[in-house]
């Protein structure tokens, strides 16, 4: 959210930056040349969203760069929260357990406790075009993970900032304009370090350069990374909702429609957050037409069975009684979310979709983390958590680096955390992406391969247990 | 074609060096000439000198976690701060710096001018660094008539397979080192497996080294080394064997010594009469250990 503002504001700026400075395969190589009496940072983290801010915040608290000196920038202003408003953001995260270790090793865990966050217990994953569904759960129904709203999740990082203000600086309203990089190898006078140039005139040089700055990453373009992307027919609307009964919420819901998913996450007793991708024109009338309408869509597209056909209902039921068969204890009942009664007003909004996969994350002296190394669709709500799980392995190689007195941008430990790294996120992507693609068709015979594969996954027990650990990280 | 201008300009700058490194420098200057030819490729991480820069994950921590073994409770992010350790045979300054990141003040020398303007250059940029290590171009016995007992770790690395003569460079080192210091010494065995692995393949089938780099007459084994150690008056505490891997580009540690290993060894905290060498092979040295004045006239030069 600050991450898609600060985009926003600076994306022609780097468009131009990137023009100037792409030209054929050695790109953006702009020179620095001469001695300066810049501050010489070891880590300058570009872009103060959710990820970035949080990076800043681990090195920060790392024991081994208690000697260093880190620097944030972030494009907007300082987030001053000193309330908790009543009504509840419409920009949440589902934080995974992984996450939340992370953000509990530099204490942003506990604020975030303090403010309010909810747990669920369990996910229902069901079609709209058959009786297919596929339940997690944990076996002790421990936390699978928590809904945060983003604000509160800002919040914690900028106060646990605040609290190391002497190792960490952070700069607002700082737009990162220009990088120039070094020489591959050393020149005789020129400055080994990256020159970063910022909006109001001044520069400054750093040994390491982390981009944090989102699916549209200056960062990215003016290393010359190359970034496979794609959008997405489909906008995602997000929504505060008011359920008709005050019940237990902690159960995480999704439905696929043809048109895309549909989720329910909760926020509280009687709240719930709502995340809907769908096509363009109906996310665009789903935002304007009248709460009543909009409520009724809301429930009709979790409970309807419009969408279901003889055939299909009828291959399930096999399929289900032969897993009956096999396994008689474990039944697994279709339940159905809970009502919406209406909507928060002002809370309706839509924002685009794509997929984004940066080829490299890292080259000497950069590192890409969070949407500027990928961009993913929600309907796993894995997209923080990937840059979460990036913070950590970044986190470990260079804390390691750092105790070994290694030049903090060098390449040998920048390469081990691209490895990690794109490893996990190159699955996760693809796995989102086919089934992004899977669900978004009526036509019978890939209709019946997802309900027999959603029923055959939902019955082996162990195989769920991978994948949710795998979502865990 | 430059060596020739080079010597002239050593003599000028250092007149009594050149009388002295005919006496009883360890400093040869045949590797000299070698190293001087390659001072430029010191900092390419992927190029030359690849295998040195990759052995630093080995080395540092060699290095570090031995030295903290003694500190009671040291500063998080710079952990050797407060020590005092001299780099023998720096070359450009590989494991030097990343001593100095770590906290320590380090003094790295080496006899080759242009490994020293290498380092110092490349140093220049990082302010933190360029307050905390000194290059000198010297030699190790230049340093020890001002340097008597002033180092927390003398750090030999890859380095005891150049010199002339090993006796007195362990000599040296023990003058330069606190009762209490650590010498710290990586170098390749004498076997015939290092022949083969060492010369054979690194230089002259992989070319992984730089072909003249070693030779594998100079090699000393951890047997022979240990007992130049130990009868210099250093207590030997770690030796443990190093393999490089040429594809991944990693150095791995191993219990077997026959190729690289590394050693640890401890100068006393209490000064005892250390026990005279019983007839040294080659040639004669008169031992002068602990309170000999340094005399670099009492040694003989040892050249074959």
């Amino acid at each position: 959210m600050a991450a898609l503002l600060s985009v926003s504001q600076w994306g022609p700026a780097a468009a131009a930056v990137a023009a100037a400075t792409c030209k054929g395969l050695r790109v953006s190589y702009r020179r620095w040349f001469g001695a300066s009496a810049d501050t010489v940072y070891d880590v300058v983290v570009s872009g103060g969203g959710l990820v970035g801010a949080a990076m800043a915040c681990a090195l920060g608290y790392d024991i081994h760069f208690r000697d260093k000196k880190i620097l944030l920038l972030e494009a907007g202003p300082k987030k001053v929260l000193e309330k908790l408003p009543e009504t509840y953001s419409n920009r949440v995260s589902s934080i995974s357990p992984g996450s939340a270790t992370l953000l509990s090793s530099f204490g942003a865990w506990d604020h975030i406790c303090n403010m309010r966050y909810r747990a669920f217990r369990r996910m229902q994953v069901w079609d709209a075009c058959s009786e297919a569904l596929i339940m997690f759960d944990k076996n002790n129904l421990d936390d699978m993970g928590y809904i945060v709203e983003n604000d509160v999740i800002m919040h914690a990082l900028t106060k646990q900032l605040e609290a190391v203000s002497d190792r960490v600086t952070v700069l607002y309203r700082s737009k990162a304009v220009g990088y120039a990089w070094p020489y591959p190898f050393p020149m005789a006078d020129s400055s080994p370090w990256v020159q970063i140039t910022l909006g109001d005139g001044s520069t400054l040089q750093t040994k390491l350069l982390i981009g944090a700055d989102g699916h549209n990453s200056g960062v990215r373009q003016a290393a010359g990374i190359q970034n496979i992307s794609w959008t997405y027919d489909q906008s995602a609307v997000v929504a505060t909702l008011h359920l008709s009964e005050a019940t237990e919420n902690n159960v995480a819901w999704q439905r696929f429609l043809p048109t895309g998913p549909i989720a329910l996450l909760p926020l509280s007793d009687t709240l719930s957050s709502l995340v809907w991708s769908t096509s363009h024109e109906h996310a665009a009338e789903l935002v304007n037409m009248d709460e009543e309408n909009f409520v009724d869509a809301i429930n009709s597209a979790f409970w309807s069975d419009a969408n279901h056909t003889d055939f299909i209902d009828s291959a399930s039921t096999m399929l289900q009684y032969a897993v009956a068969l096999l396994k008689p204890t474990k039944v697994s009942a279709r339940q159905l979310p809970p009502s919406v009664a209406r909507v928060d007003t002002k809370s309706r909004v839509l924002f685009p979709l794509g997929l984004g996969h940066a080829a490299e994350y890292v080259q000497p002296r950069v590192a890409l983390i969070g949407d500027a190394a990928h961009r993913v669709h929600p309907l796993a709500g894995q997209g923080v958590n990937m840059g979460f799980g990036d913070i950590s392995s970044l986190l470990h190689h260079l804390s390691t680096a750092a105790f070994n007195g290694k030049d903090l941008g060098s390449m040998s430990h920048l390469t081990g955390y691209e490895t990690d790294r794109q490893r996990h996120n190159t699955a996760l992507l693809a796995a989102t992406d086919l089934l992004k693609r899977l669900y978004s068709t009526r036509a019978a015979p890939l209709v019946l391969l997802r309900t027999w594969g959603l029923q055959a996954t939902n019955a082996v027990s162990p195989l769920k247990e991978q994948i949710m650990a795998f979502a865990s990280k | 074609m430059t060596f020739p201008y080079l010597n002239r300009m050593k003599c000028y700058r250092y007149p009594w060096t050149r009388l002295y490194s005919t006496v009883q420098s360890t400093v040869d200057s045949s590797e000299v000439k070698t190293f001087q030819a390659l001072a430029h490729r010191w900092w390419d991480e992927q190029g030359l000198y690849a295998p040195l820069h990759s052995m630093n994950d080995l080395r540092v921590p060699f290095i570090r976690d031995n030295l903290l073994k003694n500190v009671a409770n040291h500063q998080p992010g710079k952990p050797l701060s407060g020590m005092k350790i001299l780099d023998v045979g720096c070359g450009g300054g590989l494991l030097t710096e990343p001593l100095g990141r770590l906290g320590a003040s380090v003094i790295g020398i080496d006899p080759v001018e242009e490994n020293i303007k290498t380092a110092q250059r490349h140093k220049s940029f990082d302010p933190v660094l360029d307050s905390r290590i000194e290059y000198r171009v010297c030699s190790l016995e230049e340093i020890m008539e001002e340097a008597t007992e002033t180092f927390d770790a003398v750090v030999a690395s890859e380095v005891v397979e150049h010199v002339i003569h090993i006796e007195t460079f362990i000599q040296c080192c023990y003058q330069v080192l606190k009762p209490g210091g650590s010498l710290f010494i990586t170098t390749i065995n004498k076997t015939q497996l290092s022949y083969a692995l060492g010369i054979v393949f690194a230089e002259q089938i992989a070319g992984f080294v730089q072909k003249g780099t070693h030779t594998w007459e100079k090699f000393v084994s951890p047997e022979k080394l240990e007992s130049i150690l130990e009868s210099n008056g250093l207590s030997v505490q770690t030796v443990v064997g190093m393999l490089y891997n040429p594809f991944s580009g990693y150095w791995h540690w191993i219990e077997n010594t026959s190729l690289n290993y590394a050693a640890h060894a401890v100068k006393p905290s209490v000064q005892e009469p250390p026990v005279p060498t019983e007839g040294v092979s080659k040639g004669e040295t008169e031992e002068h250990q602990a309170k000999a004045p340094t005399n670099p006239g009492a040694h003989e030069e040892l050249k074959k």
